[in-house]
């Protein structure tokens, strides 16, 4: 089998499976973190304990989380170099500057000052301690930034030349490269998907106290902080995701062409769902809104968009291989990404309807069933909304869009490691996968034993509202001395 | 101006490498030290309270030294990375469990041995093989005509020398892990003296061994140095030992915790700094087999506008970075009281 081989698919598959799994958990810390930020705050004006207990209950999760966001950054931020060595070379005079930047202005505020929020609670000012919670999530936002530009870059390069031998994109305007067409809209995006996440994880947590009548004022009041960060993020993500498919529309023919499965030049339509064969060159689909997807990105029924088969005998898009193409992948990803808003809406309005009626959540079981099962939509959308970006985006990893300056772009093929070689992927790709599967696991059990002890005050005993049977509490050895029992002694 | 940047980003790069060097390096050699200083679970406590306000700060150094070899050097960094492809795996999965284990230790006391045993490895992973790395690029690899690296996977880059220079960062760590460990551990503890018991120790062998790798590398690799920065170079190794004997002093005095450490740290920043000078302007050296030249900062070196750049980041972003820290550190001051354990 030649795949077995091939130093370019294995390094594909490593950089993609070890990416997503990062993007499990960056999703899960930048969410949480407004969640958290805003809880601190509450505590700030409120002085309650069973606040400082909400606010520590949300930090230990974070921390958790955080740790692994953190240790499979390390990987992608390695990768470049380990995997990509002739990408690195090639877009090293602008691809690095913005990571170095993400590390220098982002990575340093949300670790240290996590570092206060972890163990300084008793050591700073309440003040001090609230802003350090804001820090933190306006570190996670900034570190996003700066990723995104260098990601934006690679979509829709700009601000750059082809240096004289060839060998090189060579930094010609700053601002321009760090403003490219795609950071506006994608940076937006994703942020707001991210702050999606955290909204219906936090749902999640409501809803299952709820299920299992425990902490039930804990459990209202971040229901009612979670279900108005969920509306406004909801209702923003129309006009970031409009923006997103704008752009594409704009910039890259090719994966427009590969989303909505178009090989012939076509007056595109709106799918629900479908399938496309890539055979036949067909999609076979129900139903479709005729010029819907038109109609979206221009505001008429009957603009005309070039498919793959025309593409591929332009001069820009000539390495295209129409048959290789994942069409299929790409259609799918993309009509699941919407597919999810169209839940993850619904989700906000009722939680939204019926948190604010008077908390009658509380009582509807199947609703608080759907907030626990919530936090699947965005996580599917997410993964989705990824894949449909950077497969999308193939054969090429700088991809030669329609503003992007004459002869800045390079094939995937073109971007590996010559000093790797296949066995050596596999060695590491069956390393990555044992031990990104045993941090799950661990990752797994230690949120778990978060959740099931609940908001516990700085005391050590159980928050004012506490109907748990048994309480941990960090003892002395690190280990847990189980103590005090249930009935709430906290407190009241 | 050209010229001027590219020299900048050689020694703000070596600058970075030596915050990792200094403030990962405590932490890492406590990962090493503690199965053996460690004796119970307060001890372990301690050691993770002593570590844990800071150690993904200290961490991020790593992360900003690579991204800026990425921005400024971007040659050296694709050679290096794909070239060391095994053992910079073996860092990085070092790094990656060393992470997790910290939190989760913490909040899993059933599988606590588990991530006891992650925290140990995964810092002696990049403890001994970063030492090798350098010793690597300082003595020189076979790379082919693209610069890529041609020698054969990880055992290639495993000779006497490397293994020399890892094992004199390894040691380094350690003592600095120990100085850090004598200086947090509650007053008084048993934890305290066995930490203090190694420090000495640990930095006479890192004396011995600086002795070591210093003749060999003049007598034996003998890279080419630049005639103009000797009398650099032997300011940095007199300060090296100077330093670390320095600290072996301070140690000995009952209330000498602080001092130890800081000449211990000085004596780290002065062992990159005799590295820096011994390379510049060479990134990473070849061996006489390569076909392909050294990286110096002249041909690997990013463009102007883009050094610039980075220039006007960093000015903005290491003062910042410097205030964090300053925030921190005075934040977390002290011993650590048992206080500080019964609760986050
Ligand atoms: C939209 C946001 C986003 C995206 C697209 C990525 N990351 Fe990330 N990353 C984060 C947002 C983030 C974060 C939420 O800010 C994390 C989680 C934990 C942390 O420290 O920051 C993080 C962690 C994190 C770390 C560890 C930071 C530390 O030690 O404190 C590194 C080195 C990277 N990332 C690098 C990358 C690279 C090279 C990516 C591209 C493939 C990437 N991240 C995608
Ligand atoms: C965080 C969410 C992300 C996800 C889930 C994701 C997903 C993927 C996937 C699935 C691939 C493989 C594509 C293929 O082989 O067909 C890929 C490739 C790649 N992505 Fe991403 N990506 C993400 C973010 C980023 C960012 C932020 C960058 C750059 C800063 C980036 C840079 C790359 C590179 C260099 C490749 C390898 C070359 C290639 O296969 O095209 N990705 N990514
Ligand atoms: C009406 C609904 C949506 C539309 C029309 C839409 C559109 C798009 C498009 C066109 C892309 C590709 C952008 C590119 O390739 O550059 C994309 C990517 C993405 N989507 Fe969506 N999206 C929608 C909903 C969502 C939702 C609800 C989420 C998450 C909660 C989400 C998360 C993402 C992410 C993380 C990416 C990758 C980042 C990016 O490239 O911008 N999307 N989306």
């Amino acid at each position: 089998m030649e795949a077995f081989a091939d130093v370019a698919l294995l390094s594909r598959l490593q950089f993609a499976l070890t990416v997503a799994y990062h993007f499990l958990f960056v999703p899960l810390s930048i969410g949480l973190g407004l969640i958290l930020a805003i809880n601190e705050t509450r505590y700030y004006r409120t002085r309650k304990p069973e606040d400082a207990a909400a606010t520590k209950f949300w930090v230990k999760i974070f921390t958790a989380t955080f740790a692994i966001g953190v240790a499979t950054g390390i990987t992608m931020e390695f990768s470049f170099g380990t995997n990509w060595a002739n990408y690195s070379r090639f877009v090293g005079d602008i691809f690095g500057a913005p990571l170095a930047a993400e590390a220098l202005l982002a990575f340093f505020l949300e670790s240290v000052f996590l570092g206060v929020l972890l163990f300084g609670r008793k050591r700073v000012s309440p003040k001090f301690y609230m802003v350090s919670a804001w820090l933190v999530w306006a570190g996670s936002c900034l570190s996003a930034l700066w990723i995104l530009i260098a990601n934006s870059w690679m979509q829709t390069p700009a601000g750059a030349e082809l240096n004289a031998d060839g060998t090189e994109a060579v930094i010609t305007d700053f601002f321009a490269a760090a403003m490219n067409p795609s950071i506006f809209a994608r940076y937006t995006h994703t942020v707001d998907a991210l702050l999606i996440m955290g909204a219906f994880v936090a749902m999640a947590v409501a809803g299952w106290y709820m299920l299992k009548k425990r902490h039930s004022d804990f459990a209202m009041k971040t229901m009612r902080i979670a279900a108005v960060v969920g509306i406004v993020t909801s209702c923003a993500m129309i006009v970031f995701a409009h923006a997103s498919a704008v752009v594409v529309w704009e910039e890259q023919p090719t994966k427009l062409a590969m989303m909505e499965g178009m090989y012939d030049s076509e007056v595109p339509p709106l799918y629900a769902v479908g399938i496309v064969d890539e055979e036949t060159q067909e999609v076979i689909a129900p139903f479709a809104i005729p010029g819907g997807t038109s109609f979206l990105a221009t505001g008429n029924f009957d603009t005309v968009y070039p498919g793959l088969n025309e593409l591929a005998q332009t001069e820009e898009y000539s390495d295209m291989v129409v048959e290789d193409m994942p069409v299929n992948l790409v259609f799918q990803s993309y009509h699941l990404m919407v597919a999810m808003y169209g839940l993850i809406m619904l989700t906000s309005i009722l939680v939204l309807v019926f948190t604010f009626r008077g908390g009658r959540i509380a009582k509807m079981r199947w609703l608080q069933w759907a907030a626990v099962l919530s936090p699947i939509w965005p996580f599917i959308a997410i993964q989705t909304g990824w894949i449909t970006a950077e497969v999308g985006r193939q054969p090429w990893v700088v991809y030669p869009s329609m503003t992007g300056p004459e002869g800045v772009s390079l094939l995937t093929a073109d971007g590996i490691s010559m000093s790797v070689s296949a066995p050596e992927l596999w060695l590491t790709i069956g390393l990555f996968i044992v031990v990104y599967l045993v941090l799950l696991i661990g990752w797994a059990r230690v949120v778990g034993r978060f959740i099931k002890e609940g908001p516990v005050s700085e005391e050590g005993a159980p928050a004012a509202d506490a109907t748990a049977d048994v309480v941990v509490v960090e003892g002395n050895g690190g280990g847990a001395v189980v103590a005090v029992e249930a009935a709430a002694k906290g407190g009241e | 101006m050209f010229e001027f940047f590219s020299v900048l980003w050689f020694f703000l790069i070596f600058v970075l490498i030596a915050g990792y060097f200094v403030l990962d390096g405590f932490d890492l050699g406590i990962g090493v030290l503690s199965p053996f200083i460690a004796k119970n679970d307060e001890d372990r406590a301690v050691l993770r309270r002593a570590i844990g306000p800071v150690w993904d700060g200290n961490e991020v150094w790593l992360l900003t030294a690579g991204g800026a070899l990425f921005a400024a050097f971007p040659d050296a960094y694709a050679t290096t990375f794909s070239g060391f492809y095994l053992a910079v795996m073996l860092v990085l999965f070092g790094l990656i469990v060393r992470a997790v284990s910290f939190e989760f230790c913490a909040g899993d006391p059933a599988w606590a041995k588990l991530w006891d045993g992650c925290f140990f490895v995964g810092s002696l992973l990049p403890a001994l093989l970063l030492g090798v790395a350098v010793g690597n690029i300082f003595a020189g690899i076979p790379m082919d005509a693209a610069g890529d690296y041609a020698g054969v996977p990880l055992l290639g880059l495993v000779t006497p020398f490397t293994l020399l220079t890892g094992l004199l960062g390894l040691v380094m760590f350690l003592a600095a892990g120990a100085a850090w460990a004598a200086l947090k551990a509650p007053l008084p503890s048993a934890l305290r003296d066995r930490a203090q018991r190694l420090r000495m120790p640990l930095q006479v062998i890192a004396l011995a061994l600086f002795a070591v790798v210093s003749v060999f590398a003049l007598a034996l690799v003998g890279t080419e140095m630049d005639p103009a920065l000797a009398p650099a170079r032997w300011l940095f190794a007199v300060l090296v030992v100077v330093a670390l004997a320095a600290s072996i002093v301070a140690g000995r005095a009952e209330d000498g915790d602080l001092k130890a450490f800081l000449a211990q740290s000085a004596a780290m920043i002065a062992l990159v700094g005799l590295l820096a000078c011994s390379m510049f302007p060479v990134l990473v050296n070849a061996t006489p087999e390569s076909v392909g030249p050294a990286i110096t900062i002249f041909n690997a070196a990013s463009s102007e506008l883009s050094l610039m750049w980075m220039t006007i980041i960093t000015a903005v972003g290491l003062p910042l970075v410097l205030v964090y820290h300053v925030i921190i550190y005075r934040t977390f001051r002290g011993r650590v009281t048992p206080e500080d354990l019964t609760h986050y």
